[in-house]
């Protein structure tokens, strides 16, 4: 854990992970929880997105239930093109996330799409606009989905 | 499923993040020509049907300490993966588990395990624990360590044309 975030600072993450309620003021559980003001838990809160230790605020949305789709890939991208297909692959927008991992397949990376049907058509783009091969990793069984950080 | 014009606008009005107001809703409402109450009701019903998971914050997990991100893989015999998957995915260190196709000859794995941690020794430590439990349906395993974050955006729905 990094020295540098304060004990509250880490309880209103850990709290942040939680679902907040749907009511004209979703802040104030929280504020009384670590007995602070609803300003100061927004001050905090913005502080620490604009620092990068949260990475966003708001719902998150299941691609899946809309609908949509979700797909892991990977491509084993030579060391020396890297950056150039980077540039490519995080150009399309149905690109969620996007890892390097030190492996042969060392870019692997998350299509979220509005339609079944556009992930073979986003990753038929990515193999046209790059020239290497995308393999597809779609998930088949979730054996566990409470993904939480403890800060 | 298909959303209506008005619960597509509201996925469209947050799907970038949620203003920090101490009313956020009744931000959103205002800016979708909505009342508050009638948002926050739509906002219940999408989480009803699942399309909205939670409302919350995203953690950077590399800028908390969890710097190390191992995703371990593994090819365990089908007719024992799913009890298997089950088994690792209830272990307190790991944070997304998953059975997936197998991708012959590059890429024999069907059981994907995340594994977070402070160091990859840590992670590496972890991995052997999760090897003990597939025991001898295991036949092979791998773990990818991240070296960095190439993009962290989420979903986005496009703006229809028109």
């Amino acid at each position: 854990m990094t020295a540098d975030i304060s004990d509250l600072d880490r309880k209103l993450i850990n709290c942040l992970q939680d679902d907040l309620p749907l009511t004209s003021s979703p802040f104030s559980p929280i504020a009384s929880q670590l007995g602070i003001s609803e300003e100061e838990v927004i001050e905090r809160t913005r502080r620490l997105r604009d620092d990068g230790l949260l990475t966003r605020f708001g719902p998150f949305f299941d691609a899946e239930a809309l609908g949509g789709a979700f797909c892991l890939c990977a491509m084993a991208v030579p060391a020396d093109r890297f950056e150039e297909v980077l540039t490519k692959v995080n150009a399309f927008s149905e690109v969620a996330h996007n890892y390097e991992r030190n492996h042969r397949l060392n870019m692997w990376f998350v299509l979220a799409t509005e339609t079944k049907s556009d992930i073979a058509r986003t990753t038929a783009a990515i193999e046209r606009e790059t020239g290497l091969q995308v393999l597809l990793f779609p998930k088949e069984q979730e054996f566990f989905i409470g993904f939480r950080v403890n800060a | 499923m298909t959303l209506n014009s008005k619960d597509r606008a509201i996925v469209e009005a947050t799907q970038a993040g949620l203003p920090l107001v101490p009313n956020p809703y009744e931000v959103v409402a205002d800016t979708l020509g909505l009342d508050e109450a009638e948002l926050l009701e739509r906002l219940a019903d999408l989480k009803a049907q699942g399309v909205i998971r939670r409302i919350g914050a995203a953690p950077n997990h590399y800028r908390l300490g969890m710097t190390a991100n191992g995703m371990t893989v593994w090819d365990v015999d089908d007719r024992v993966v799913d009890l298997l998957g089950e088994r690792v995915g209830a272990l307190p260190f790991v944070t997304h588990c998953y059975r997936r196709p197998r991708a012959l000859p590059d890429w024999p794995y069907n059981l994907f395990a995340m594994v977070h941690g402070s160091t990859n020794e840590e992670v590496a430590e972890k991995r052997k624990e999760i090897a003990t439990l597939l025991g001898e349906a295991c036949r092979a395993g791998d773990i990818l360590f991240s070296t960095r974050i190439l993009k962290k955006t989420g979903m986005r729905l496009r703006r229809k044309e028109n």
